[in-house]
């Protein structure tokens, strides 16, 4: 058994809004071993960001984690200050976002970004830092790294930014990084350049990764398992390989389906009926039965998550057949 | 970085021109100052002497033109009313209107973006709502209303400031000053106080809602993600990215707050431009209304261009930019 | 959830949870009733001379005149009832306010819209003249036009408008611009319907929640801007006073202690800017969809 890094359980964040209570993520509880790389997979507005801010701390108002516990390395994070919190961000536990434009500040240059970053966990010397930042610029594949130090962002590319903000994230090498869609603004080029880059430095320095998308294909190739978000919960989970060979959960199924890869050539893509629910109107039972064409009466209630060995799900009736359970 | 500054002077040039012309034609298309300027029984030999010599016989164009020809010179013509140089007249006023707004603008600067910060970090904090509050009342209640009760309060009821002047001034470099001595100190506080709290306001509104917005950004998620302390991210982060819009704004104020002083001037009786040219328009003094406006239209096209200078230094997309 | 919830019914509703706007609200409201029924909530006409007595004049508050009545907030220099000069001189602020503020949002919008619609040489025109009219301060704008154009509500208003449209026409323009450049306006232009019903449908709309913020601000403004000039001197005629020709009036008595003469008209006038601010304040929150929750 491999050493378990993360450990998170029963996180439930909810926004506070004027027009009601938006329960962003519902119980959600997952683990997270050494090195390890773990998809968090879902359509926009299904609670997957707000569930890596979570880990963070950093939700913003009006939201606010209600219950659940975040264990990173034996530290249980819910229970820390916000100034025991901000060491360990960064340091253990650091993310990557979207759109690499908006992330950098544009009137810092790279290195003085990169020095703030190191100083905030560490006292070295100017020169100490400059060369960590060089390192790690050099490992994610940026040229002549120290003479770019100088450099503001606006003189990169958008893949260049995004391998810079990578190499800020990496700067401590944390435990956990979260990276939240981190390709999907970039070329499908770079997109894949950078994909190979971030699983050969997580093996390299043992960093668990928890990656962010709503792209199946994307996640499946990189992570070893996988979770299904819809409406704020995870509706599935299990290891990718198993996951996508046999999806249990009627959400998963229709994630797949609408893959074009799943489809012939000419044939119009196969959708999932009907939209994403409102978070702040769910209906009763299980959010996904308005638009699954298995939903009976008994999904007028809400399917607990059932573990079935490596794997688990919130379904009643699920598609697919039972895995012989490995242990 | 020169092709920049070259053609961004060119502009300011422009802008100039312009003006000259607007303001040329606003003051002297509209409004006759010969009334003024000679007694109403005098002959119609005399009026028309004086018509011719000030010009006032020729068409418009030719008008602009000497006055445009004379301009260049540096010179704006005398007063109809002092009969000296107007630039003379002017230049005597300005250094104590200069002090005024300057102490008033940076003092306004300096408090109003420090509360503004504040107000904009912690928005859902008491304190952050009562400096907004009192920004409302700032900004609301009329300057020269704020004037009537610093007068009332400070030196009619409580004694402890003078109501008006400039009290002892010392020169330097042949130019009376008010700041070095007490006594000139204690009349600047009143005026100063009652044309910065504008400006405080107006400072206090915007370093608020910038902060509030950059707070939002990914820039400053992804600087707390990293695991970066508060304070070093209200200093290195958000004070950088704030600064650009504040610096423009603080270039705009102090061309504005020149104006305001208009009012301040008037009712503390400082012998500023302000008050001169309000005794000016009183007696349709043209000359001098002309040099005034074309003087606050150059001071505001320099410092927009001087703006822009400081701009191009600190943001490097404008920079580098500038430079390819 | 399930109110009847028009757009109104739903902005109301937000209005509503801030107290402090709805109060600021009703002392506006208030004010305009005082202003419009000036003449019957007033114990005195203070514009009839046949009313008015130097006897009267310059007396403290409370004060039992000699109409018989007692002078709430004391009396003028011209013996004036303060208190109904006040009603009057809101009126007359008011006036000024709204007209200056209509006729500028008029003048404004329509010269922004324009400006977006036509594009091109038109477009750099305007926008460059109201750029450059922006830079420079309104109140030195409305001084020199009121010195030129002479006394009188016609001539203040139109200075007001001359110092203010501009304001308008930057805001309508950026709206305007914003949604002029998508392509369903594009799409709209090449339809034989034309161009008239794009700036109705669909420019106009749009520039509307912005130009109220400003229209709010602006009408506060304009009532500032009118008290500063009046008490400068170069406002409205004597015989009518508005706040801030009561104010400026009072204003060489505050020396000698005769304090309430400027300080009463002074204190409505505060209370009418402050309330029409914090009002647009609240507004100006509701319509910025960055701040929304």
């Amino acid at each position: 058994m491999t050493e378990t890094v993360l450990s998170v359980k029963n996180l439930t964040t909810h926004f506070f809004t004027r027009s009601g209570v938006v329960k962003a993520v519902d119980n959600v509880s997952f683990d997270l071993a050494k090195g390890e790389i773990m998809g968090l997979v879902g359509e926009s507005g299904s609670g997957k960001t707000v569930t890596g801010f979570s880990l963070l701390g950093l939700v913003d108002e009006p939201g606010r984690i209600v219950s659940g516990s975040i264990t990173l390395k034996d530290k249980a994070l819910t229970s820390l200050s916000n100034a025991e919190l901000r060491r360990w961000r960064g340091r253990e536990i650091s993310m990557i976002f979207q759109d690499p434009i908006a992330t950098l500040n544009p009137v810092l240059t790279i290195g003085r970004q990169m020095r703030l970053a190191i100083a905030a966990h560490e006292r070295t010397s100017a020169r100490a830092a400059e060369d960590r930042a060089t390192d790690l610029l050099s490992k994610v594949g940026i040229p002549s790294a120290r003479a770019r130090l100088d450099a503001y962002p606006h003189e990169f590319s958008g893949g260049m930014r995004q391998r810079v903000a990578i190499a800020i994230a990496l700067l401590h090498r944390p435990s956990v990084i979260i990276a939240d869609e981190p390709t999907t603004a970039l070329d499908v080029s770079i997109q894949a350049q950078i994909l190979q880059q971030m699983r050969v430095l997580a093996a390299e320095t043992g960093t668990a990764m928890i990656w962010i998308s709503h792209d199946l294909a994307v996640v499946s190739s990189l992570a070893s398992k996988l979770a299904v978000m819809y409406a704020g919960r995870i509706v599935e989970q299990g290891p990718t390989a198993t996951l996508l060979r046999n999806p249990r959960h009627p959400y998963t199924a229709g994630l797949m389906n609408s893959l074009p890869a799943m489809t012939k050539p000419g044939t119009p893509l196969k959708q999932i009926p009907g939209t994403t629910p409102s978070l702040l109107s769910l209906p009763p039972g299980c959010p996904f039965a308005p638009r699954c064409q298995r939903a009976t009466a008994q999904c007028q209630h809400d399917p607990e998550l059932t573990i079935h060995g490596d794997r688990g799900w919130r379904c009643f009736d699920p598609v697919g057949h039972m895995d012989e359970v490995s242990s | 970085m020169l092709g920049f500054i070259i053609q961004r002077f060119l502009q300011a040039i422009g802008v100039m021109a312009v003006m000259s012309l607007i303001v040329f034609c606003g003051v002297y298309a509209i409004g006759n100052p010969i009334d003024i300027v000679i007694p109403p029984e005098a002959t119609q030999d005399l009026r028309d002497e004086v018509i011719r010599r000030l010009g006032l016989d020729r068409p418009l164009y030719e008008q602009y033109f000497i006055f445009l020809v004379n301009l260049l010179k540096g010179d704006l013509g005398r007063s109809f009313v002092y009969n000296i140089p107007v630039l003379e007249l002017i230049g005597g006023r300005l250094p104590a209107t200069l002090e005024l707004v300057l102490i008033s603008v940076v003092s306004a600067s300096v408090i109003g973006v420090s509360l503004g910060i504040y107000a904009g970090y912690r928005p859902e904090s008491w304190t952050a709502k009562t400096i907004m509050a009192a920004s409302v009342l700032g900004f609301s209640v009329p300057s020269f209303w704020v004037g009537l009760i610093l007068i009332l309060t400070f030196a009619v009821n409580l004694g402890w400031l003078p109501a008006g002047g400039r009290g002892a001034t010392i020169d330097i470099w042949g130019v009376a000053w008010s700041f070095p001595t007490l006594d000139g100190l204690s009349h600047i506080i009143l005026p100063a106080i009652n044309l910065a709290l504008f400006k405080l306001a107006m400072m206090i509104r915007l370093a608020r809602a910038g902060t509030r917005e950059i707070m939002l950004t990914d820039t400053i998620k992804f600087a707390r993600a990293a695991g970066l302390s508060e304070i070093t991210i209200l200093r290195q982060h958000l004070l950088k990215l704030i600064s650009i819009p504040i610096i423009t704004v603080f270039g705009l104020e102090l061309g504005s707050t020149l104006a305001f002083a208009v009012v301040t001037e008037t009712i503390f009786s400082w012998p500023g431009v302000g008050k001169l040219i309000i005794d000016s328009i009183a007696v349709l003094d043209r000359p001098v209304m002309v040099a005034y406006l074309i003087l606050v239209a150059f001071l505001f096209v320099t410092i927009n261009f001087v703006i822009d200078l400081i701009f191009a230094l600190i943001d490097p997309r404008v920079r580098r930019g500038a430079a390819s | 959830m399930n109110r009847q919830s028009t757009p109104f019914t739903r902005f109301w509703n937000e209005f509503r949870e801030n107290r402090i706007a709805v109060l600021a609200l009703s002392i506006v409201v208030l004010l305009a009733l005082l202003a419009l029924f000036a003449s019957f909530v007033s114990p005195q006409n203070p514009y009839d001379l046949a009313n008015l007595s130097l006897m009267d004049s310059r007396r403290p508050p409370g004060f039992v005149g000699t109409g018989g009545y007692t002078h709430w907030l004391g009396t003028d220099p011209q013996g004036r009832d303060l208190l109904s000069a006040i009603f009057y001189g809101l009126r007359i602020s008011i006036q000024i306010g709204l007209a200056a503020g209509f006729v500028s949002l008029s003048i404004g919008a329509a010269l922004g819209i324009l400006a977006a619609y036509i594009g091109g040489r038109v477009e750099n025109l305007i926008m460059r003249l109201v750029d450059l009219q922006l830079s420079f301060p309104a109140i030195l704008l409305a001084l020199v036009i009121v010195a030129l154009l002479g006394q009188g509500k016609v001539q203040l208003i139109s200075a007001l408008v001359a110092a203010q449209y501009a304001y308008f026409a930057r805001t309508a323009y950026g709206a305007a611009k914003a949604e002029r450049g998508k392509d369903y306006i594009e799409a709209a232009v090449a339809t034989p319907l034309g161009s008239r019903l794009v700036i109705l449908k669909h420019l106009l709309p749009n520039c509307t929640p912005p130009l109220i913020v400003v229209a709010t601000v602006q009408i506060a403004n304009s009532i500032s801007l009118e008290a500063t000039l009046s008490f400068l001197g170069l406002g409205l005629p004597v015989t009518e006073p508005s706040l801030g020709m009561l104010i400026s009036n009072g204003f060489p008595y505050m020396m000698s202690g005769r304090y309430w003469i400027s300080v009463y008209p002074g204190v409505a006038l505060i209370i009418l800017i402050v309330a029409i601010n914090i009002v647009g304040d609240q507004v100006r929150d509701q319509f910025n969809p960055r701040l929304r929750r």
